[in-house]
């Protein structure tokens, strides 16, 4: 039981992660962007927010670790959208390759984080920050009920607010004007433009926003997840991708890549609590094939969705096209 | 009455005009003013972060490839798989087709040679074990890229997305062998060490004996073979039909459809044996960063090479002279590390991304008379 458990609350966490790498990259997708830096921005949203409440905390003698927690957020979620905003540039003002200029920031990202990351260490393998607990805060009396209190009430505030996230992120896309404008920026740009959207703000805001939010999912991986350490890693760079692959997954709808996200997760750890609950002892080359699943059942659920071709479930018909209105 | 004139016509203040074409001297001087404007912003990075001098630390960067003899070799074993896998890309990409799975199909490469050199080095003579590494290799790649062209060509499935997740499908494939083949230890070593079987013979390259000799030469000749296939064959001239319109390529007849799937088989079984290559000629071993990222930087020297097989080797050449630089300013500055290289990377790529806008299209300022 406490396996179960255990493996249910490593599930909700690590699905948090890629649900918000996940819904950015699906607004900046709706726009018509496809953002291969998501792995990137992760890297700057990360390690901007351990950054920020790190400096602050060395900096001060007595830290509010609330106040570190919002400067932690702010340095987050701007280094994410700085991040998106270079791609932005590139890609709808200078209608640079979509794909390769996401590579690029991806590289770039990567090198940003590991680069001033190692500065921090100071030669050091990891460096933690206390703000940590903010991000770990929970209701006690409701994380204390048997079974469903720790899976269902002991997360911070980051879990809850990716599920808020989501749901507001659906009314937006298909309740709003707005949504419904930037749906038709994604899907036909030049008949958006005829019909008087303003084409490059909306293409701007879905990719700088999207890329802020995607970056939660980093900072959610440093300072929640992992405990507020920061330590030189690839790891982001595999829930980068991951997330890209939700987005398929969930077929760009936010309210799936819920469910989708925490299927994810089950599937990442279920190498680990699996065989424990059934009390088998399972060798390490199997664990590996057990972690491909999330990639092979976005395949699949690509492959299907265009074998079934309903219109509902299909990428974003202008996804990865530059737009220049006197191109015929 | 003029001045009211004036106002109703609203012009901006600059506006995009798409070039008809542009001579190769201007496309010379954009590209080469963005990689001075790239290594200016560099080094203002370099100075205001570190403080070190950056004509100091640009000179240490390059020494990291042309400081010795040594090194300019080590360079070149790390310069042949990135451009041999972008000169794979490069019909994929000439035809549209996205092809982001050259990491997956490197890997299934080095999959496919490692099996052999595995389970076949004890059974096989020297020749025939060498047939079978390059044909498993070839096959894993192939078999790679056909999968995700197959459905493309069938069902239009978005290749883009496709192939991405197939990279990571060979790496978790290769990690899980990995574990296998490494049992308990903490590492998985040279295969086959003590009878070296599979390795490729040593060979003097500039002075240097290195068992990559084979890999660069096949190299150079691929850069010649594909830029012949693509110029000047029938299927190459299908390729560049279909890529600029599958429209177009339907009307002329064309089986898009076949071309698509040819092609990626071409793609995937080049990067397989790429794969080969890097396994049995450097690396000897296999781990889920054989390919080391380089499916994925191969992209951005393909494209911008514009299919071109020999601008590649320019661009191939550059980054990995970026790569080798920085290790060398990593251990020559305490206050620089390895992750300098990705940070200049990216800002020349940036740079060399963004000037081609300036290829494509003219800035007509207001005011400025219309040429006639």
């Amino acid at each position: 039981m406490d396996m179960l458990i255990a493996w249910l609350v490593r599930t909700i966490a690590f699905g948090t992660i890629i649900m918000y790498g996940a819904l950015g990259e699906t607004l900046t997708e709706k726009g018509g962007n496809l953002n291969l830096g998501v792995p990137g921005i992760m890297y700057l949203g990360g390690f901007s927010g351990f950054a920020g409440a790190y400096l602050y905390e060395i900096s001060v003698a007595n830290p509010n670790m609330v106040l570190a927690a919002v400067i932690a957020l702010v340095c987050g979620i701007s280094a994410s959208m700085l991040g998106g905003l270079i791609y932005s540039f590139l890609t709808i003002t200078l209608r640079a390759n979509q794909n390769v200029t996401g590579l690029a920031l991806s590289i770039f990202g990567k090198g940003v984080a590991n680069f001033f990351g190692a500065y921090m260490l100071n030669g050091k393998i990891a460096t933690q920050t206390n703000v940590y607990h903010v991000f770990h805060a929970n209701i006690p009396a409701l994380a204390k009920i048997p079974f469903i209190g720790p899976v269902l009430f002991g997360h911070g505030f980051m879990v809850y607010a990716a599920i808020i996230l989501a749901i507001l992120m659906n009314h937006f896309l298909k309740r709003t004007r707005a949504g419904l404008n930037l749906r038709a920026v994604g899907e036909n740009t030049a008949t958006a433009d005829a019909s008087g959207v303003n084409v490059m703000r909306y293409k701007y805001l879905a990719t700088c926003i999207g890329a802020g939010i995607s970056g939660l999912g980093g900072f959610c991986y440093v300072l929640d997840y992992n405990n507020g350490i920061w330590a030189t890693t690839d790891q982001i760079e595999a829930l980068g991708w991951l997330a890209v692959a939700l987005v398929i997954f969930s077929t760009w709808k936010p309210l799936s890549a819920i469910w989708g996200s925490y299927l994810f997760g089950l599937l990442y750890w279920l190498y680990q609590f699996l065989p424990s609950i059934l009390g088998l002892t399972v060798s390490s080359q199997f664990t590996d094939l057990v972690q491909m699943t999330p990639y092979v059942v976005t395949i699949v659920v690509l492959s299907i969705t265009s074998i079934r071709k309903k219109r509902e479930n299909q990428p974003p018909a202008a996804l990865g096209l530059a737009y220049f209105r006197e191109d015929r | 009455m003029s001045n009211h004139a004036n106002h109703a016509v609203h012009e901006p203040f600059v506006r995009v005009v798409k070039r008809d074409r542009i001579r190769f001297s201007g496309k010379v001087v954009i590209r080469l003013v963005a990689i001075l404007l790239a290594l200016l912003v560099d080094a203002l990075f370099i100075l205001c972060v570190t403080g070190l001098n950056p004509i100091s630390v640009y000179t240490t960067m390059f020494d990291g490839t042309f400081g010795t003899m040594r090194r300019f070799v080590t360079s070149l074993r790390d310069w042949a798989p990135l451009l041999l896998i972008g000169i794979a890309l490069a019909p994929a990409f000439m035809m549209r087709f996205w092809n982001i799975g050259a990491e997956g199909q490197v890997l299934m490469g080095a999959m496919g040679t490692a099996l052999v050199m595995v389970y076949g080095a004890p059974v096989m003579s020297t020749p025939v074990l060498f047939i079978c590494m390059f044909v498993s290799a070839v096959v894993l790649g192939a078999l790679w890229g056909l999968i995700p062209a197959a459905f493309k060509a069938k069902f239009g499935t978005n290749e883009t997305l496709f192939t991405l997740m197939m990279n990571y499908v060979a790496i978790k494939i290769v990690s899980s062998f990995y574990n296998k083949w490494r049992g308990t230890a903490s590492a998985l070593g040279k295969l086959n060490k003590a009878t070296e079987a599979g390795w490729f013979p040593k060979m003097n390259i500039l002075g240097v004996n290195a068992s990559y000799g084979i890999t660069v030469i096949v190299t150079v000749i691929m850069v010649f073979l594909m830029y012949a296939y693509l110029k000047y064959t029938k299927q190459g001239y299908e390729i560049a039909v279909v890529g600029e319109s599958v429209n177009t390529a339907r009307y002329a007849g064309i089986n898009v459809g076949k071309v698509i799937v040819r092609t990626m088989l071409i793609s995937g079984a080049l990067c397989g044996f790429t794969g080969f290559l890097v396994v049995a000629g450097s690396d000897q071993t296999i781990s889920a960063t054989t390919a080391g990222g380089n499916g994925f930087t191969a992209i951005i020297v393909a494209w911008l090479a514009k299919f071109n097989t020999f601008y590649m080797v320019l661009i191939s050449f550059l980054l990995t002279f970026l790569d080798k630089g920085a290790t060398q300013i990593a251990s020559s500055y305490a206050n620089l590390n390895d992750y300098a290289a990705d940070i200049i990377k990216g800002i020349i790529l940036f740079f060399i991304l963004g000037s081609e806008f300036f290829i494509h299209y003219n800035l007509v300022f207001r005011g400025k008379k219309k040429e006639g």
